[in-house]
């Protein structure tokens, strides 16, 4: 996925365990990844150091990057900064074409596009040296 | 056996804190079930803010010596998780009499942030690292759950909406209630969109607000002044906690609990003559309604248009003006004990619900993760 870098990022920053750090480092070189159990198959996100179907061992996963809006809400009341000055905008639950989900906004059109089964992809924004947060937008 | 009931002053007390709430629900419930404190062997609690520890270290500041203790915390389901355990250690001998005790100075203290104010600031760990990022609000949550409803099975705002208006019309009963003025669906319509495709009047209250219950042995509910309720059946599930793990937007755990607790009652949901449910929004109830088997699911939308959740219907819902109108600091599940008992001891005045044998109380904790379920009957 495509990578932006050197954007002010005055989200709530990062404070990622050792196994958390791995997946937005890995954001920040233009992977997503998603963890696999190598005994079941199960995929899961967010990561663990247990698969949650049959407690093995989870690996990771380099995810396409692509997927659907599952669902969504457009916020349009949030008192909170950064996000009081970005209104209205749109979060939503990504299904990844690997069949798990992430939450994260679908930016890059108006938010009265979003939808329900709108095909998105992957980008990460670089939130500090070394670590990058994704986001979304139409394919 | 619950015996006995107490309410803080509510919905605005600038001059309680949490302690404050605590302390007042639970003299008030001491005194409603005419019971002294040294009676109480056995207490539980849960709170926003007071950590892991707070049920010790309440236990310390009110003086009680107990025998069981247990500080579940689900969100605003705990309590009727409380009243499972309880439930259960009463009638394993574990101790005699429990105390249940909730307290929150939420309105006064931090204003009406808690539904879009953002969840916190600064830098976050753990799953917070996938969704604080991106500014999801406690609406917001909510509202990913009635989109997918939406889109799956047709429900309509003019359907939540019926929710908001049918618990409106208890709330105008409730001098107490935070909002009494009769509201019209046009007028949930009309109220500002908070979160897709959710309105202000959609939302519940942010209140001040505090509650205590008494359970005992059946054999020690025969000597006290009130008449008792019964605790027929009590269950709890989860499906998850945070909401970017609920494994599906438009089913909660109660799809699990509440027909536990209707079998272990011996009860179908026809039989119920009162509802009190965790309305923190209407989406909310509608899932649950479903979960439960009022209807089927994706069916809820249609079945609340028949009315069955008004004032005169075969389901009133949530008799004291409920979350969405009258009263909710936080965590609301305690209270939907209380009117539940309040019900069932035929004292709901102009809310009563004429002869009501039967009541379910079902919580709702974090984003419709923790769902706890509670049939009580008229002993």
């Amino acid at each position: 996925m495509e990578v932006v870098r050197g954007q002010k990022w005055d989200r709530p920053g990062l404070a990622p365990g050792a196994l958390d750090r791995h997946f937005f480092e890995a954001a920040a070189r233009g992977s997503l990844l998603i963890q696999r159990c190598a005994a079941c198959g199960h995929r899961q996100f967010y990561p663990r150091q247990l698969c949650t179907a049959c407690a093995g061992e989870p690996v990771w996963e380099t995810a396409s990057g692509q997927g659907l809006v599952h669902t969504f809400t457009i916020v349009r009341q949030n008192g909170m900064p950064p996000f009081k000055d970005l209104l209205p905008y749109a979060v939503a639950m990504i299904e990844l074409d690997e069949g798990v989900r992430m939450m994260g906004n679908v930016t890059g059109c108006p938010v009265d596009q979003v939808k329900i089964g709108l095909r998105v992809e992957a980008y990460a924004v670089e939130c500090e040296p070394g670590l990058a947060v994704p986001f979304w937008r139409p394919a | 056996m619950i015996v006995g009931i107490g309410l803080s002053d509510a919905p605005r007390a600038p001059h309680l804190d949490t302690l404050g709430h605590h302390v007042q629900s639970i003299q008030r419930a001491l005194a409603d079930a005419g019971i002294e404190k040294r009676a109480i062997d056995g207490y539980l609690c849960a709170g926003m803010e007071g950590g892991a520890a707070e049920v010790v270290a309440m236990a310390e500041y009110l003086g009680i010596d107990h025998r069981y203790v247990d500080g579940t915390m689900t969100g605003g389901s705990s309590f009727e998780f409380h009243v499972q355990h309880a439930a259960a250690a009463i009638r394993d001998g574990l101790c005699d009499t429990v105390l249940v005790s909730y307290g929150s100075d939420f309105l006064s203290r931090r204003g009406r942030t808690l539904g879009t104010g953002g969840f916190r600031v600064g830098r976050v760990s753990g799953p917070d690292l996938y969704q604080a990022p991106f500014g999801l609000s406690l609406v917001g949550g909510y509202a990913l759950v009635a989109q997918r409803h939406r889109h799956e099975f047709g429900t309509t705002s003019e359907q939540l909406a019926e929710i908001a208006v049918g618990v409106r019309e208890f709330a105008a009963l409730n001098p107490g209630a935070m909002y009494r003025e009769p509201i019209a669906v046009a007028d949930v319509l009309a109220s500002r969109v908070i979160a897709d495709p959710l309105h202000l009047l959609d939302c519940c209250v942010v209140s001040d607000g505090g509650g205590a219950f008494i359970m005992t042995t059946a054999e020690r509910a025969r000597d006290l002044r009130r008449k008792p309720v019964r605790v027929l059946g009590a269950a709890g599930a989860q499906t998850h906690w945070n909401i970017t793990q609920m494994p599906d937007y438009t089913t909660s755990a109660g799809a699990k609990c509440i027909p536990e607790a209707f079998a272990r009652a011996g009860v179908r949901p026809s039989e119920v003559d009162t509802l009190q449910f965790y309305d923190s929004f209407t989406i909310t109830v509608l899932v649950m309604l479903e979960d439960a088997g009022f209807c089927k699911k994706g069916e809820g939308g249609a079945w609340v248009q028949q009315g069955h959740l008004r004032r005169g219907g075969r389901h009133p819902l949530n008799t004291d003006g409920g979350g969405l109108s009258a009263l909710h600091s936080g965590m609301r599940g305690i209270f939907l004990i209380c009117e539940a008992v309040r019900q069932l001891r035929g004292e709901g005045g102009a809310a009563q619900v004429p002869d009501a044998k039967l009541a379910l109380a079902v919580g709702s904790g974090g984003w419709l993760s923790c769902i706890g379920a509670v049939v009580l009957g008229r002993d």
